[in-house]
């Protein structure tokens, strides 16, 4: 046994509506850069519907994932390292940019320069590939909600393997949201899809990262990933991808999808795995085996033999801490409601996802019954096939017995809550139908309704001895673009070119003491002040000109003329 | 020998040689995050399919070819039985084929960069150079090829362009060697220099990571704290960690 620790991510789809403020944050944080304007490391699509970049779960396109072959052993879909090799010079499988879409920008400076004239003027759609004016035909959301999806349901992957035509039933019933953020896999497919070695798995907490200085653009990992998570920068010829926001995990804090997170549905935390029993877990012959076989992966953190596992792999102590407090291993292994995306693939993703069961309460209230009645739930469980079967499709590769089984528990815990709000008589049978008690019930509910702070995000930061090597270099600073605000801007070689700024600890504790600070940050000499860097505490020395009288009076620059 | 054939044939060489070398180190140390493909695939696959592997195919096949001629001494070919006859037939036709195969793609691709607009969006002037001075040495190549090799009477360059080179290698430069070498060949070989010297200033660095390592490697990549190490590479020259004696690590 080889313990090791993961931070793993699990979101509750039922708490999701579909605000996009994760993607958002995330973009404003991370992609608001020339060359991944097409990129959210963190997207929410409209389900069902083809997700970003469209269809990409059609692995019989794209290749991405792992396959078992005949001797039982995994290979990757498109092809071992020899095809790799072979296909370096144009690799088959690479999505374009217009499988994402064409990113554009609006000409805006026609509103201010236009003559005047009969007509008001507007901003038209300018491509920011070509430069030139162009029609936007799709977007990162182009599909969202009900904005098409009739249009596009039907190219939807897992639909399509759904034997029968579904659609029209589905229009009236069911529609949810799935926000995606890399999986930041155990078993990562781009990682090994790599010629040159510069993608890797953090060994200290699991994140996947690439070494930007060690990328050399073969863009394999891209086809990889059978989630379409590592993106091409089209600037720079490298591939980036959702770093987990390393830098704040490192000091504590959640990632920023999380943080902002407006329906609190996001957890986060660390899980202890068993690296001897990857492989093999992600072997297993029957696809449907493969939920039981990655939760058998995870280590109960409680266990003494898994703690001295720990131990001797020299985890800190207060990591096992955060292990054994990790709503992650609660939400996955004591209650067992969060099913992984796809394990088909056989990556061993560890973002986790809680199954909605609110197309069904809908389904129930809609009918006048009573939407938070056990059995009536139980009964709407069991007939409505096509969104169990649909979501089974996404987490248990096409089981539907572990779906069910999770939906029970929700509707369960409905139930069970609306008795113990209400005073009334507790049914004891409510929570052993689902194999529960009512304390693990109620536990539940905290975890999931009440959802603290503190409970859904156990992260335990970096120890300081540490922290200098997990510093990253996968990352330069987002505002270091052309003519941006951060330091260097271009090197020789064009605006990507030199070596990036590191994203430090040190850094990060400084930007705070200097935002939280009472006072304004500056030099205590008279000067100029950059205002892109004022953080709008206070007035800082030179943002006004001197007074008369005061030091500094006259000294501008026509001081000597 | 006049001063100009020792400029041309000793001095531009060395220098040619000098830049690439000191070139490739300096990019290697100063720009290791502009060290890449710079592949356009994303904007544009089509074209790119037919013309790339073409292209690279064709080249890797020319690469193959000047090792063989310039670097292997005819002796020793004839040690093992390569007759010159044979050598000039295998060289003649493989010659050809890799030459069509290398133009064509390039051709292909020269039209791509020009029509598809994001492509031409994101060539820089850099490429441009490259893709003249690359052009003339391959056009120069195949004209002298074909010129004295296809139609001609078989011009043999493994009599003077070889052990020319083999001379600057080895540091006894030869001049005379190459006075009379036909234009057509000079041609070639001079805008070759020019090729060597732009090389490492250009994204053809990335011949050099050909990533031959991912055949061997394991699959997973894990990466760690290396206790010698602060970061994920190791520290630079004059920026290693100081020790204080007693202190905790």
């Amino acid at each position: 046994m080889k313990v090791m620790a993961q931070m793993a991510m699990v979101m509750n789809l039922d708490k999701c509506i579909g605000c996009h403020t994760c993607s958002v944050t995330c973009k404003q944080a991370w992609t608001n850069r020339t060359g991944v304007e097409y990129v959210w490391f963190n997207n929410v699509e409209t389900r069902p519907g083809v997700g970003y970049p469209r269809g990409y779960e059609d692995q019989e396109k794209w290749g991405g994932g792992w396959v078992r072959n005949k001797r039982g052993r995994l290979k990757l879909r498109s092809g071992g390292r020899f095809t790799k090799l072979a296909h370096i010079f144009s690799n088959p499988r690479l999505p374009e940019i217009q499988d994402y879409y064409e990113p554009w920008t609006y000409e805006y400076d026609t509103l201010l320069s236009a003559p005047q004239g009969e007509h008001t003027p507007v901003a038209r759609p300018m491509s920011l590939l070509t430069g030139k004016a162009m029609q936007i035909h799709w977007s990162a959301n182009w599909d969202d909600n009900l904005g098409g999806s009739m249009e596009t349901m039907q190219d939807d992957p897992v639909l399509k393997q759904m034997s029968e035509s579904v659609t029209a039933e589905l229009e009236q019933a069911f529609m949810f949201y799935l926000p995606r953020i890399c999986e930041h896999c155990l078993n990562p497919s781009c990682v090994a899809s790599c010629p040159s070695g510069a993608m890797y798995k953090r060994a200290e907490d699991g994140i996947v990262l690439v070494d930007q200085d060690q990328c050399r653009g073969w863009r394999m990992c891209v086809s990889g990933c059978p989630y379409k998570k590592v993106y091409f920068n089209h600037k720079t010829g490298k591939a980036e991808k959702c770093t987990m926001c390393y830098p704040r995990l490192e000091v504590g804090l959640p990632t920023v999808c999380s943080e902002t997170c407006v329906g609190r549905l996001r957890y986060l935390g660390l899980v202890l795995y068993d690296a001897d029993r990857v492989l093999e877990a992600a072997s297993v012959e029957d696809p449907a085996e493969l939920l039981a076989a990655q939760r058998s992966v995870l280590l109960d953190p409680h266990d003494p033999e898994v703690i001295a596992g720990a131990e001797r792999e020299g985890i800190p102590r207060d990591w096992i801490d955060a292990a054994q407090r990790s709503p992650i291993w609660s939400l996955i292994s004591t209650y067992e409601v969060a099913l992984p995306l796809h394990p088909e693939y056989r990556t061993m993703p560890m973002v986790w996802y809680i199954p909605p069961l609110s197309p069904v309460v809908d389904v129930v209230t809609g009918s006048g019954n009573d939407g938070e009645d056990a059995r009536t739930l139980f009964a709407a469980i069991d007939r409505l096939r096509i969104p169990v079967e649909y979501l089974a499709g996404l987490f248990t590769a096409g089981e539907t017995a572990p779906v069910t089984a999770v939906l029970q528990r929700l509707a369960a815990m409905r139930a069970h809550m609306r008795n113990v709000n209400l005073g009334t008589e507790q049914d004891p049978r409510i929570a052993a139908s689902v194999g529960m008690t009512a304390a693990q019930i109620e536990g539940m509910y905290r975890l999931l309704a009440i959802a603290k702070y503190e409970d859904r995000y156990v992260i335990p930061a970096a120890h300081a001895e540490s922290a200098a090597a997990l510093e990253e270099t996968a990352t330069g600073c987002s505002l270091d673009v052309d003519g941006g605000p951060g330091m260097g801007g271009g090197g020789r070689f064009g605006s990507s070119s030199g070596r990036p700024v590191r994203a430090a600890v040190e850094t990060f504790h400084a930007l705070r003491n200097r935002q939280t600070a009472d006072k304004a940050a500056g030099p205590s000499q008279p000067t100029r002040v950059n205002l892109l860097n004022w953080d709008g505490n206070g007035a800082p020395p030179g943002l006004f000109p001197p007074e008369p009288g005061h030091d500094g009076y006259g000294d501008g620059p026509e001081a000597g003329a | 020998m006049t001063t100009r054939d020792i400029l041309l044939w000793v001095v531009l060489p060395y220098v040619a040689g000098a830049v690439f070398v000191v070139g490739h180190l300096w990019r290697y140390r100063y720009d290791r995050f502009g060290w890449t493909t710079r592949s356009s695939q994303v904007y544009e696959s089509r074209l790119l399919r037919a013309g790339s592997p073409m292209f690279h195919i064709g080249i890797l096949m020319v690469i193959g070819g000047h090792v063989v001629g310039l670097l292997i001494p005819r002796t020793w070919l004839e040690a093992v039985g390569v007759t010159e006859h044979a050598y000039h037939l295998v060289a003649t036709w493989a010659g050809t084929i890799a030459a069509v195969l290398t133009l064509a793609g390039l051709a292909i691709l020269v039209y791509r960069r020009r029509t598809v607009g994001p492509v031409f969006l994101a060539t820089t002037r850099m490429d441009k150079l490259m893709y003249v001075v690359l052009g003339a040495t391959l056009a120069f190549g195949t004209a002298a090829t074909v010129m004295f090799q296809v139609l001609g009477d078989a011009y043999d360059y493994r009599g003077s362009v070889s052990p020319w080179v083999r001379g600057l290698l080895t540091f006894q430069p030869d001049p005379a060697l190459m006075a009379d070498v036909p234009v057509a060949f000079q041609l070639h070989i001079l805008c070759a220099l020019a090729l060597f010297g732009l090389w490492p200033f250009t994204r053809l660095v990335h011949v050099f990571s050909a990533p031959l390592g991912y055949v061997t490697r394991p699959y997973i990549v894990y990466r760690t704290r290396d206790d010698d190490r602060l970061g994920n590479r190791a520290p630079r020259r004059g920026w290693e960690r100081v020790e204080r004696p007693g202190a905790p690590r």
